[in-house]
């Protein structure tokens, strides 16, 4: 056990903040890392070798899966932190404070599947095959939503209002 | 020059940062000839550094103590959690009578579901493997064929686990009933005649997934666990220690994580 306190100790940080990140509630959040570290303790000697990080977003990101899946069959809503939204004017918005306030409420507007795929990738640091792995995907469906993702949250970002704007030029079309 | 293609998979490796510098370099001289596309670029760049700033607080919070790895690990060193709420309530159900069947309401609707697994696993177990007639429903020359029955009837797809490296082979199987539904029930013996039963059905919607928590009931042991709205449980006449890489082998067959 102690090579796993070794190996997976520096990463509970990271798992906090996928799950944060996701379920956009703290006391949400850090319950299924813990119930993510227990199944770890449980499974160190059953995991079959490879990376311990993508071994254990897969194990924390099911969780997260089964969560929305219960909360969406009993028809409650995983609740999201509208707070402000209205504050944040044009003059505010130039503040980097405000504007990584406002990602995070962009990024709470993008579908989970999305949402999972560009935390991964963009924050998290897993390559592309081990995003893959976690989510049970092709590395194909991997690029796909993670393109989907960022020019989804980029519409956000330049609100309804700009979408007339013809400066986004995608190269493909969407799938 | 003869440069491959600019894809858009290049371009997210390129904000991403994981092209080869070569390839690195070919992306960002296309961007300078591309105003439209590196401007979308620089747009998904600041994405990920407003993302990363505006999630790296996150990481830099103290550990709550319940995330506290080696606490976690002591306690599941000594979690007898489970193993004791089935002894006890074999023990009040044993008393027997109205007293027991209200205890076991309560139990039903307690959320631990392992419980009842392993309670079903041990009555199959106490049932058939003393059997010297017919054990097994169908035996396991015919696995095919009981892969299929129980698979049907469980409307999921069942595998048989393959318990030759822990010295056990398969005799075979049957559907057993339980209250939960129909369960598949598949025997194992070894060169001594030792007996081990693995139980599996499908769970109920609050117990979809339950870390492996040992289980006894008399000196019936074994292990429970359940992934995926699956529930395993392997019991036997035999020392927990010997049961356990048993159990882990079970559960690795049916769900390689």
């Amino acid at each position: 056990m102690k090579d796993m306190l070794l190996q997976v100790e520096p990463l509970i940080p990271a798992l906090r903040r996928y799950a944060r990140a996701l379920v956009r509630n703290r006391a949400n959040a850090d319950d299924l890392v813990q119930d993510c570290l227990e199944r770890a303790v449980s499974r160190w000697y059953q995991r079959r070798d490879g990376d311990v990080r993508a071994w254990l977003f897969t194990i924390l990101h099911n969780l997260a899966v089964n969560q929305f899946r219960q909360s969406a069959s009993r028809g409650r809503h995983v609740p999201i932190d509208e707070t402000n939204e209205d504050n944040f004017g044009e003059a505010a918005a130039q503040e980097q404070k405000l504007m990584v306030q406002d990602v995070l409420n962009k990024l709470a507007r993008l579908p989970e599947d999305q949402r999972a795929v560009l935390l991964l990738v963009a924050v998290e640091d897993l390559s592309y095959a081990d995003a893959a792995k976690v989510l049970n995907i092709p590395v194909g469906t991997v690029m796909s939503r993670l393109s989907r993702a960022r020019e989804r949250l980029q519409q956000e970002i330049e609100g309804i209002a700009d979408n007339i704007s013809t400066n986004v030029v995608p190269l493909r079309s969407e799938k | 020059m003869n440069h491959r293609p600019i894809t858009e998979d290049d371009l997210h490796a390129y904000v991403d940062r994981v092209l080869e510098p070569e390839r690195q370099a070919e992306v960002a001289a296309y961007l300078g000839d591309h105003p439209d596309v590196a401007k979308r670029v620089a747009a998904f760049t600041d994405q990920r550094d407003l993302l990363r700033a505006a999630l790296a607080p996150i990481a830099e919070e103290p550990l709550p103590a319940e995330l506290n790895l080696s606490r976690i690990i002591e306690n599941r060193a000594r979690r007898p959690s489970v193993a004791r709420w089935a002894m006890a309530a074999m023990l009040l159900l044993s008393i027997g009578g109205l007293g027991g069947w209200a205890v076991r309401g309560a139990l039903q609707a307690s959320p631990e579901g392992l419980v009842a697994l392993a309670q079903e696993a041990t009555a199959s177990y106490n049932v058939y493997a003393p059997d010297r007639v017919r054990p097994v429903e169908v035996r396991a020359s015919d696995s095919a064929q009981l892969v299929q029955w129980v698979s049907d009837r469980l409307h999921r797809p069942v595998k048989v686990p393959d318990l030759a490296a822990s010295g056990y082979r398969l005799m075979g199987g049957r559907l057993v009933a339980t209250q939960h539904g129909p369960a598949a029930m598949f025997m194992y013996d070894d060169d001594h005649g030792s007996r081990l039963v693995v139980l599996t059905r499908p769970m109920s919607s609050a117990d979809q997934n339950a870390p492996m928590t040992s289980q006894s009931q008399g000196d019936v042991r074994g292990f429970a666990w359940a992934d995926d709205g699956v529930g395993y449980s392997l019991v036997g006449h035999a020392a927990p220690e010997s049961l356990r890489p048993i159990a882990n082998e079970v559960r690795r067959q049916a769900r390689p994580i």
